[in-house]
């Protein structure tokens, strides 16, 4: 494979705007093909507003995003929704469909974009749901019988039901008490090892960052500063100074 | 007898591949190797299908030896296989007749429970009111004429056209009629007293119920998905005195004036109709209304109408309470909402039409 096609998602000159707050400017950001890309950022810096931008559910104002070398905004209706079921979005309250049960949300897309047979269906279902670790009665209840964490497992069995090769994470570990979180990255990256999955996760959670993440994205300043979590430690930027060796940033760094 | 899986087994092949599997025919075999060497990619649903393969060649006259499994595919073939039996999802299956005695059954109950509901919440309500009476400061008078404006004055526009449009309509079958008898004159009595009486309050009624009471019960029961309506009893606020109160009172206040906007643009259309195509003046019709429809044709119609608004608001608000946190149960109520306190009008008509012939009005 050429270093070309190891970067999965290409960002280039980003800017988003809405009315006249410039939410990113100029902003550069590679996700290589196979890693644990974290974006990191205070309230309102725009974290959730990137992850939207790079899956389409928000226009850039300027700038290129590519995605397995496709630029999202010029690429037609077919090969869009070609893309669309090569990766895999988790929104942060699981964003379940509430008239479906869990078994029927993850079936959603498997019947609308593969010819499998039923019982294939089914059997798949069953795996994708047992796979996030939820119990396999949990099929048959509806989204608004289930806890919150167990609402977010079934959206992640939601968005991998077509095997993405891209999972997208909005604030996955937030809801969830310290064990269910922990449990939460430790499923995260066991699946993105077996699967071979690109991961690309907003958190807040610096446990998951010292867990998980192969690389941290910080947005600070409307820009991203792309570094391991090492390099981040040793990053002068006061933002980041601040993040990494705060009150709250002891705890996980002890470990 | 050696299987090679080979090529890519993924969930775009996976539809050929099961055809596949269930093609081969290991009937003869005692002994089978399962070469997992050659498959050039994997993801669940490949590994599902080996893992269904490997299961399905089991049986206890020959044994079987998985060789071959890439390292890079291990960790995915485990964790398929880890993630246990994979069991058939239930379907729950009813005789066709159980099925509909039991939905008898309970539609029956909750009917019932409904009524009982209908008239718990018409309690709270009245104690909440009372409790507002007696001390009147307590009545939050900015949502009430927010709400007067909203269900009141912006209906205005639908609710005298669709009068308007009655009224014609109303005329014209009349003043059809009634000319076979040569008493086309009398399509003004029947215009006045079936409008004044009936038809103005209804209609503005129907209109109301379907505009207001949906959008009552959207709010609240959107505000009951966003948890507001549980902030609020944690604040030791009463969401009946703060969100149903303002919105019965808007809607009680309302009902009249439009009801009386309602009768003036019917009669309107009507009269429009009845002077262009009886050729009489507009003075010989209004002479004609008024000898023919008494005082009390009009007090009949209006004193429904706070009745009627009531009614319309408190199921209104009593679906959006109902309301549980998904948008499929905003949806569900809101439907109710509008069926219900249409039906609650047209009883309620019912029972003011018995209860004023009983009277002789």
């Amino acid at each position: 494979m050429t270093a070309q096609n190891d970067i999965v998602i290409r960002i280039r000159g980003l800017r988003t705007q809405f009315g006249k707050s410039i939410i990113h400017n100029d902003l550069d950001l590679d996700v290589k093909r196979g890693e644990v890309m974290a974006i990191v950022g205070g309230s309102g810096a725009g974290k959730s507003v990137l992850l939207n931008t790079i899956i389409g559910l928000n226009r850039q104002t300027a700038g290129t995003i590519e995605v397995f070398g496709q630029d999202t905004a010029k690429i037609g209706a077919t090969a869009s929704q070609r893309l669309k079921t090569r990766w895999g979005v988790l929104f942060q309250g699981g964003a379940l469909f509430s008239a479906l049960t869990v078994a029927q949300n993850v079936q959603v897309p498997m019947k609308e974009f593969t010819d499998l047979p039923p019982a294939l269906i089914d059997d798949l279902t069953a795996l994708k749901v047992s796979m996030v670790g939820l119990p396999h009665d949990a099929c048959g209840k509806y989204p608004s019988e289930l806890s919150g964490g167990m609402q977010k497992r079934a959206g992640l069995a939601r968005a991998l039901a077509l095997d993405p090769e891209i999972l997208l994470l909005d604030e996955p570990t937030s809801g969830l008490d310290p064990i269910g979180a922990a449990a939460f990255d430790e499923l995260i990256g066991d699946l993105q090892q077996s699967m071979n999955l690109t991961v690309v996760m907003v958190t807040h959670d610096l446990d998951s960052l010292y867990a998980i993440a192969d690389r941290i994205a910080v947005l600070v300043d409307r820009h991203v500063i792309v570094g391991t979590l090492d390099e981040m430690l040793e990053n002068p930027h006061p933002w980041i100074q601040e993040y990494f060796h705060g009150p709250r940033a002891r705890g996980p760094a002890r470990k | 007898m050696r299987i090679v899986p080979t090529g890519s087994w993924t969930i775009a092949t996976a539809p050929t591949l099961r055809q596949e599997i269930d093609r081969l025919d290991t009937a003869q075999a005692t002994h089978i190797v399962l070469d997992l060497s050659r498959i050039e990619a994997l993801d669940t649903a490949g590994a599902l299908l080996v893992r269904q393969l490997s299961l399905s060649l089991k049986n206890k006259d020959r044994t079987i030896e998985e060789v071959g499994t890439r390292e890079e595919q291990a960790a995915l073939i485990d964790r398929v296989a880890h993630a246990g039996e994979v069991e058939p999802i239930p379907v729950e299956r009813h005789h066709p007749l159980a099925a509909l005695a039991e939905r008898t059954g309970r539609a029956a109950c909750q009917a019932f429970e409904e009524a009982t509901d209908l008239l718990y919440f018409l309690g709270v309500t009245t104690v909440a009111m009372m409790r507002s009476l007696i001390r009147p400061a307590r009545i939050r008078f900015v949502p009430v004429f927010n709400h007067i404006e909203q269900v009141g004055f912006n209906s205005l526009p639908i609710v005298g056209l669709l009068s308007f449009l009655i009224g014609i309509v109303v005329a014209y079958q009349g003043a059809d009629q009634l000319r076979q008898f040569g008493a086309e004159i009398f399509t003004v009595d029947l215009l006045g007293v079936s409008i004044l009486r009936e038809m103005g309050v209804l209609l503005a009624s129907i209109v109301i119920a379907g505009r207001s009471g949906s959008a009552f019960a959207a709010q609240i029961g959107t505000m009951r998905v966003n948890q507001e309506v549980d902030a609020m009893s944690t604040l030791g606020l009463d969401p009946v005195e703060i969100l149903v109160l303002p919105r019965i009172m808007a809607l009680v206040i309302c009902m009249p004036l439009i009801a009386v906007y309602a009768d003036i643009m019917a009669l309107l259309g009507g009269g429009l109709m009845v002077i262009l195509t009886l050729d009489i003046s507009l003075l010989q019709f209004l002479e004609r209304l008024q000898s023919a429809v008494k005082v009390s044709a009009f007090w009949v119609g209006l004193v429904k109408a706070p009745v009627f608004g009531f009614a319309i608001a408190l199921t209104g608000c009593r679906e959006g309470l109902k309301v549980t946190g998904s948008a499929e149960s905003v949806g569900h109520h809101t439907t109710r909402a509008v069926v219900i306190s249409i039906f609650l009008v047209i009883v309620a008509d019912a029972l003011f039409s018995i209860l004023f012939s009983a009277f002789g009005i």
